[in-house]
């Protein structure tokens, strides 16, 4: 009965939905197959093999197994971006544990719904030094929205149904329940609970009519207004009333690297993305914009630049479904708490009063509710595209991007590594729908781009995934290609190789004089070999695996990349003196911005 | 400018460590912590001292109202509450000074709870400027020791 499903364990009186005596670990799959879960990746280990022992009876949940714990929790996160719905992870006591820190870490920052379940040593164990024994709960409590050790058997079916409506309301984060195995391997007659009963927990937001009024008002006086949208927006599932909004207001929109997607960038509102490495004319618009309402943000760092004069002589609004969010890093004029997608859908509704119908355009300047604005703004995009220096036979890392939009007609979901192939990915493809740019942000974790793309391509087999990614991003988790190939999942890598840590080799060139430390992913001896060696690699992994030199090549083999039925690795020769561009210092403002060149600049105290 | 928050907790396991952790890890001070339990053994109330500006109050106050664990959380500001600490201090004293030091605590309707050849135990409880008073007029004399509940708070109401 263990494997059973929500109709084959009849309650035995109307309010008590109670199963059959099972173990803690069989009442831990049913729970997990109550909040319909359909893929878990799991590594087993001595403290949490009971547990795969229930998952084999499982008839709903198919297990995966990743080749390295980090690799499972990144994949259950790309499953996540991609869904909405909680990724599932599981691991061994100690080290299984400790190599999800990251992963849980990662979701903690960019928000997103994880089940993270961990083996414990059984409880006279904990304390003593057992093996494999790490205090986990103690270990992730900063890293999580909320976490739970697991004291008695009959906890598991409430902690449960707890972890997955905390990790999905709300902003949504990472949950860690650590079992330990003798509460796994318990009898009992599990009670399932109808209703989650938090007292300290409410993530109902809705904001107030006067703000909202209040907002319609600053519209009303605004001359030079900016939407600045990110991830909260797609958490919110709000993307088709942030649309409905812009367009009935007429506001030009940027989006953070969260945020991409949510609105769709080939639209003539679109401004593309902000902050370090996003576009000039988006910067500048936010930054000298009189009104700014954003939208499901937290003003990060890489988005502000130095925080005091980020879009200093505008009004800010803020809505946002996290109260912590609010001045925290920015003060501003009007927070408005609330979740996103209420607060747009009743200001759409008001401006829908006020006779503000949805109208579109092919251009931005043919939208007349701010002409002097979208005339400015426009002359700054001219101004301003993203641009490179095209080479004859090179393949120039940016060209390879644009390539694969073109020939993907922009439809694929991408993920990426970490450093300057993630950035040109973002500027060089661009995306219309929410959910298709899945990245790690906050957090910034090398490795996430293949287990990513597996975990969305596990949740969406009919959509094309690619990893565009580094040759040191994708080293750090090579060893998913194995869960790729034995699965048949058809993930796909696109590396722009250039044997070098990239990101930081940009940062040698403008703030170390271009001291290289440590930066070179090559071998040393020999210069002209390609190392690793990637062809190689794959084929002992089992995929199939192309090298790409010369720009001639290139469409072709991408395109049978694209083709291939089963998991691919394109592996494309990129030279390593591209930065990108633009590229505002950390520390400094829009003003500062680097658009073109190669000048040095003096190593501040930012990061 | 410090401030003193009322905050019920569940009385769940390891709830201390998020208290704990989320002052560290935001870097946010804590100068006095006390926990204890309630009439409800479900939660435990805790009473924290925190030092800084308003935005710093803010962010601690919405990010342990954050804190899943967290039931409820009330600032106090000086009318709104009345406050107490106790402290036990072990004094120095000699011949000549022992009667010196009783006169004080009587004075401060201070305890002696413990009475050797050369030291007294004192319990004393009081607000901030009555204890650190106390404090200073014991120094001379000698503290050897000195242990201190933390401030514990209880909010006015006018039934």
């Amino acid at each position: 009965m263990s494997h059973s499903t929500s109709s084959s364990h009849p309650a035995t009186h109307a309010a008590v939905d109670r199963g059959e005596p099972m173990s803690g670990a069989d009442i831990l799959v049913t729970c997990l197959e109550r909040e319909g879960v359909d893929t878990i990746f799991a590594y087993p280990g001595g403290a949490s093999m009971h547990m795969h022992q229930a998952l084999t009876r499982s008839k709903t949940i198919r297990t995966l197994l990743p080749r390295h714990e980090q690799g499972g929790g990144f994949s259950a996160e790309g499953y996540a971006r991609v869904t909405g719905k909680a990724g599932v992870v599981m691991a061994t006591s100690g080290p299984g544990a400790t190599n999800l820190v990251t992963c849980i870490a990662d979701a903690y920052l960019d928000s997103i719904p994880l089940i993270a379940i961990t083996g414990q040593v059984p409880q006279h164990m904990i304390g003593k030094g057992a093996f494999q024994e790490t205090d986990v709960f103690s270990v992730t409590a900063q890293v999580v929205k909320h976490n739970y050790l697991v004291l008695d058997v009959n906890d598991i079916p409430r902690i449960v149904k707890e972890a997955f409506h905390i990790a999905q309301t709300g902003r949504p984060g990472p949950v860690l329940i650590d079992i330990p195995k003798n509460i796994q391997q318990a009898i009992t007659r599990p009670v399932f609970p109808a209703e989650v009963h938090l007292r300290g927990y409410d993530p109902i937001r809705r904001a107030d009519d006067v703000a909202l009024n209040e907002l319609i008002g600053l519209i009303g006086q605004a001359k030079k207004p900016m939407l600045y949208v990110g991830g909260g927006v797609i958490s919110g599932e709000a993307s088709a009333a942030l649309k409905e909004f812009a367009l009935r207001t007429q506001i030009p929109v940027a989006s953070t690297l969260m945020g991409i997607g949510c609105f769709p960038e080939t639209h003539p509102l679109s401004l593309r993305w902000l902050g370090m490495h996003g576009t000039v004319y988006a910067n500048n618009a936010v930054n000298e914009a009189d009104l700014l309402i954003a939208v499901g943000v937290r003003f990060d760092d890489r988005v502000t630049g130095k925080i005091s004069e980020f879009a200093k002589h505008g009004t800010i609004v803020h809505i946002e479904i996290d109260e912590s969010e609010i001045n925290k890093n920015k003060h501003v004029r009007l927070p408005i708490l609330s979740d996103v997608k209420d607060a747009l859908v009743r200001l759409n509704h008001l401006l829908d009063r006020a006779g503000k119908k949805p109208l579109d355009h092919a251009e931005l300047t043919q939208f007349d509710a701010f002409p002097e604005w979208y005339k400015q703004i426009a002359e700054w995009r001219d101004a301003f595209p993203f641009t490179y220096d095209d080479t004859p036979d090179a393949i120039q890392p940016q060209y390879a991007i644009e390539l694969l939009y073109e020939l993907t007609k922009g439809e694929a979901i991408i993920t990426t590594g970490v450093g300057q192939h993630q950035m040109w990915a973002g500027q060089y493809y661009k995306f219309d729908e929410p959910r298709t740019f899945v990245t790690s942000a906050g957090l910034g974790s090398m490795g996430f781009g293949y287990p990513a793309a597996i975990g969305a391509k596990v949740a969406h087999p009919d959509k094309q995934v690619v990893d565009i990614d580094g040759d040191g991003s994708f080293l750090m988790n090579v060893q998913e290609l194995a869960l790729a190939h034995i699965e048949k999942i058809a993930a796909k890598a696109l590396i722009l190789n250039n044997q070098w840590l990239g990101m930081v080799v940009q940062w040698e060139d403008r703030f170390y004089n271009s001291n290289r430390g440590h930066t070179f992913l090559g071998d040393p001896d020999d210069l002209n070999r390609i190392y690793p060696n990637y062809i190689d690699i794959c084929k002992g992994f089992g995929v199939p695996c192309e090298r790409v030199i010369h720009k001639k090549d290139l469409r072709a083999a991408m395109q049978r990349m694209l083709d291939s039925k089963e998991a691919y690795v394109l592996d494309v020769m990129v030279p390593y003196t591209e930065h990108v561009l633009p590229m505002i210092p950390s520390g400094a403002t829009y003003k500062d911005v680097i658009y073109k060149g190669r000048q040095k600049l003096e190593a501040g105290s930012g990061l | 400018m410090r401030h003193t928050l009322s905050v019920l907790v569940e009385n769940k396991f390891g709830v201390l460590t998020r208290i704990a952790g989320m002052f560290s890890g935001r870097g946010f001070n804590i100068d006095t912590l006390n926990v204890g339990p309630t009439m409800d053994p479900a939660t435990s109330r805790m009473t924290i001292v925190v030092r800084g500006d308003d935005a710093v109050l803010e962010q601690v106050t919405k990010q342990l109202r954050k804190l899943v664990d967290v039931i409820e959380l009330q600032d106090f500001s000086d009318d709104q509450s009345v406050d107490r600490e106790l402290v036990l201090l072990r004094v120095c004293v000699a011949p000549e000074t022992r009667g010196e030091v009783m006169q004080i605590c009587d004075i401060f309707r201070a305890k002696i709870i413990d009475v050797q050849r050369h030291n007294l135990s004192i319990e004393v409880t009081g607000d901030d400027s009555k204890i650190s008073k106390f404090i200073f007029l014991m120094e001379p004399f000698g503290i050897s020791d000195l242990t201190r509940t933390g401030k514990i708070a209880l909010a006015r109401k006018a039934d």
